[in-house]
Parts: structure tokens; sequence; C-alpha cells
């Protein structure tokens, strides 16, 4: 056959510019043949925003709240990240407390990234209820970042020397119950997965990333940890508490997308033995202790990274001596695995290539603006002024114990 | 033999200097023609994953850093490079090498203008096509 008449078999379907399902502005190009996908273009920067850019005109503290922006679901990964290449670059040592409000905001962030992810995968397969139960049980993840931060997802916690704010030992209690209550449906997701055939027939055998397709690629996150590559920077290059609470890699064999789930649900729980184990260090630290009051940073160079929800985000950092970076890198994980999806969907199906797809949890630029306009009178019908004043009495209630999830 | 040794070993000369920051982040010098050996010594023989590159425009030319993590003992070695012909900055692709590196060296491309010699697929990455040719963002000077 020519490469002509090769042509004439090939189908592109587009799957983009905006993801009709993830809501992200991503362009997949698959090409099939029948019903197999024998290529994959994917091209990327609808939403391109330049943040590297803007973070060279602002000041150190400054740059912390920017990056948070990078994205709405990691809003604590990069910051935390940022903060780490900073104190790497000036040799700043943080105290005890403030390492442990730190390690227990990134593992909450974890949970309901996490729970974000499975509450999709459900989606994607068709399989509602899954999304339902799965975003239902993030609710009271974000209450108990509600509770701590004041805010459920960007919660400005982090500062170059600690954090901003305390946890107090009174309200350990509360959180600690909140804790514990999570512990109940995670064990019911993961006996739910497992037991469950309509996603075992949907996921085991599906879009496979062998372990030295995901070292060739350099892949990160639970993507990796899938294919039995047991990286963690959580582990591997100890900061925050991570190396002062109890727990461990969640590693398994398979590589496909039922492994990358039970990966992700098994990291769940550790995830909250580790916020259980921050608890404990808190009661041990002096409350107020949370801050190494730096002065000014130096001029070099340091690099920092955290393990996001989706895996090794990395910030470099270089200063010149002045108030704000010379130069600012960042690199969150999606950008190392998206393009595995070039290897782990070729080969399959179009029905199982959504999933596939998916898998890698790709995060694009995802913090989306929100007005409500009435669409006879033209007016906003929710102002700025009203969100804040909303979201601060919710804040209000959950903390007196008024508010009860639905 | 720890990984700095080994480079040194194989590198001799070609390694302009080679030094330890502090416990967990190493620095190793090259010039720009030694890069895709040296990225192969790190890569494939030592078995380091490749986490990201960083372009950087300094007064001396480009700079470019190669961010290398050794996930066994958790050190990160940076490769770096200086590219001292600002007005025409080429230098070897390390994607033959590594796969992963292509969106890198693309982004490179279009923010610093920056020409990868045997990139598989040299394009823009993240800039619209109606961004003018020859303006880039990263370089010194440039306002959003």
């Amino acid at each position: 056959m020519s490469e002509n008449e090769k042509d004439k078999k090939t189908t592109i379907i587009p799957i983009g510019p905006y993801h009709p399902l993830q809501e992200e502005p991503e362009f997949f190009e698959l090409h099939v043949e029948g019903e197999k996908v024998i290529k994959l273009d994917i091209t990327l920067g609808y939403n391109h925003r330049g943040i590297e850019k803007m973070a060279e005109s602002m000041h150190y503290d400054q740059v912390a709240f920017l990056v948070e922006r990078v994205c709405g679901i990691c809003s604590a990964s990069h910051p935390f990240a940022y903060v780490n290449a900073v104190e790497d670059l000036a040799d700043i040592v943080i105290p005890d407390r403030a390492k442990y409000i730190r390690s227990i905001i990134g593992e909450l962030e974890r949970l309901h990234s996490h729970l974000l992810w499975l509450g999709l995968a459900g989606h994607f397969l068709g399989y509602n209820t899954v999304w339902m139960w799965a975003w239902k049980y993030r609710e009271p993840v974000l209450d108990i970042c509600e509770r701590i931060t004041g805010n459920r997802n960007h919660y400005a916690m982090f500062k170059i020397g600690g954090v901003r704010k305390d946890i107090l030992n009174a309200d350990i209690a509360g959180i600690w119950k909140m804790c514990d209550e999570l512990i109940k449906p995670l064990e019911m997701f993961r006996g739910a997965v497992m037991d469950d055939p309509v996603i075992h027939a949907r996921t085991k055998g599906v879009g496979i990333l062998t372990k030295q397709e995901a070292i060739d690629w350099c892949l990160l996150g639970p993507t990796v940890r899938a294919s039995g590559v047991a990286i963690d920077v959580r582990r591997d290059d100890p900061y925050a508490a991570y190396n002062m609470v109890d727990w461990k890699v969640i590693v398994t064999e398979n590589g496909d997308v039922f492994d990358k789930a039970m990966v992700r649900i098994l990291e769940m729980l550790e995830s909250v033995k580790i916020i259980k184990g921050c608890l404990e260090g808190l009661k041990k630290t002096k409350e107020g202790e949370i801050d190494a009051k730096v002065k000014s940073i130096p001029a070099g160079e340091g690099i920092g990274r955290h393990e996001a929800p989706r895996g090794e985000v990395f910030h470099y950092v270089r200063g010149d001596g002045t108030n704000r970076p010379a130069r600012h890198k960042i690199r969150a994980p999606s950008y190392m695995n998206v393009p595995s999806n070039q290897i782990s969907a070729i080969g399959g199906t179009i029905s199982d290539a959504a999933i596939v797809l998916a898998a890698v949890d790709p995060c694009y630029c995802c913090t989306e603006r929100c007005a409500v306009i009435d669409t006879r009178t033209k007016k906003k019908i929710l102002s700025g002024e009203d969100l804040v004043r909303l979201s601060q009495q919710r804040t209000k209630d959950i903390i007196s114990g008024v508010w009860k999830p639905k | 033999m720890t990984i700095s040794e080994v480079v040194k070993e194989k590198l001799g000369n070609r390694a302009i200097k080679i030094f330890e920051k502090n416990a967990l982040r190493y620095y190793i010098d090259v010039a720009p023609d030694t890069i895709v050996e040296t990225v192969r010594i790190l890569f494939r023989d030592m078995g380091c994953r490749f986490a990201i590159a960083s372009g950087i425009d300094t007064p001396a030319g480009f700079e470019i850093l190669y961010h290398f993590s050794d996930d066994k003992t958790g050190k990160i070695f940076t490769l770096r490079t200086l590219i001292a012909d600002k007005d025409n900055p080429e230098i070897d692709s390390i994607t033959p090498v590594i796969c992963n590196a292509e969106w890198i060296e693309r982004e490179m491309f279009e923010m610093l203008g920056i020409k990868f010699r045997n990139h598989p697929n040299l394009k823009r990455l993240l800039l619209s096509d109606n961004w003018p040719r020859d303006k880039y963002p990263l370089r010194q000077g440039s306002s959003l």
C-alpha cells in the first residue's frame, strides 16, 4: 500500500480545542484507522499566561501568591515548591511547627485532588455514580481546608520562612475528628474500585505504560508509581515534615489505568496518616512559632521541589540580590506526563482514549473565572464583594459548627 | 564512584567546572558542544531523571541549565552551559537522547530564540501563530 492510500484510510478525530469533559483548553488530534488509534498529536498553549515572566516583575513575597494561581487544584503545590526553592537559595531553616503545617496543607490538597480525579475518571467512563460519590466525599476535605486556612482552594498559607497562619492547639481535636471521618469513605472507594466489574472491564490492561517507558519518558507521580518506579520527592529529597512522620510510598506494577487509580486511592489513605502524624507533631511544638522572619534574599540560585498530587513540581529561582527574582522557572508535572499519552493511547481504541488521556490526571491551566449575569437585564447578580461576603460567612459557619455538609 | 566522579573521569578537561553547592545540589559546567555527550552520561549511564531545562538571558549570553534528578540519593545535578553568541544562539538538541525534552526545547526556542540543531520537531509550543517572529518574551528588555 502506498503512503497516499494509507492516508486515505486514516481518519482524524479531534478532541478539543476545549476538552468536552475536562473543560480545559487543549487539543488532542487522534489519527485512527477504524477503531484503532495510530497516532496522536497534542497542541497546547491556548491559555498561556506568561507567569514566569510576571514573576520577574514581582517581589519575592508576591510571587508566592502569583504561583498559587498557576493551577486551581494544585494551589498549594506551586507555592510549596517555590518557598522550598527560595529557602534553598538563601539557606533558610524554618521552624518545626511551620514544617508540620506545610505538610498538612500539602496532603489535604492531595486528598481533594485525587478525589476530584477519581470522580472525573468515573465520569469519563460514563459511570456517573463514581463521579457523584467521589465529589460528595471531596466536600468534607475542602471543609477541613476552609477550617484551617479560611479558603477552599487558594490557601495563601505559604511564605518564605514559614507559614502565614497557625493551627491552634485547641483546634487539633476537631480537625482530627474530621480526618477520622474521611477514612470510612476512602476504604469504601478502595473496596468499590477493587470489586467493581465495570471499572475492571474498562481500565484493566488499558493504556499500559511499562516500567522502561516510564523511565525513558522521565514521567512523574502516580503515573510512574503505577508502573513500578518507586520515586517520590517527599521521600527522596525530604522537605517540610515528610521525614518526621511515618508513611510509605505506594507502588504498583501493571502500569494500566486501573493501577493508576489504585495508587491514587491508596495514597489518600497515606495522606490521612501523614496529616494525623503532623497533628501529633503540632502538639509538641509551641503555638505561634511559625515564621523564621526572613529579611532579605541574597544573590544566588535555588531549586525547590514538591510532590504534588500529579507528581514532582519543580521550581528554579535565581536571585541577583534585589527584592525580585531574576529568573523563575516553573515546571508542573503534567508538562512531563502529558506527552506520554503518545505511547499509552496508541494501539488502543477510540473508546479507551478518553480515559487513557485522562489517566495521567492532566492539568493544563485550570483557573477559570465565573460571573453570574441576568440575561434579561444584563446585570451581574453576584458581585466580587458578594462572593467574598458569602465565602467568609461560610468559613465562620464551618468553624462554629453550624455548617453541615448536605 | 559518585556521579560527579564519573562525569569528571569521562569528560576529563572538557568539564569546565564541577562543584557542590550544598549536600543535595551539584553543578557541572560544560561547553555547548559537549552537552549531548554529558547528557548521555547522566541520563543513559548514570540513570538520572531529566527534570527540566531552564533557559536564561544573561549579559554574557544565553545560559541553559539542564536539571537532572538522581532519585536514589535525592541529589539534583544541574548541567550548565553558556551560548556566548547572542545574535545567533544555537546548540545541539538533547531530544534525540531524551525524547521528553522535546517540549522544553520548543519552549526555549520560542521564548528565547535559541535554535536547537537536530531537533525533530522545532516549532512553537505555547505562543500563538500570530505572535511576531522576531519577538522573544523571555529575553531581557522584552515587556509583557
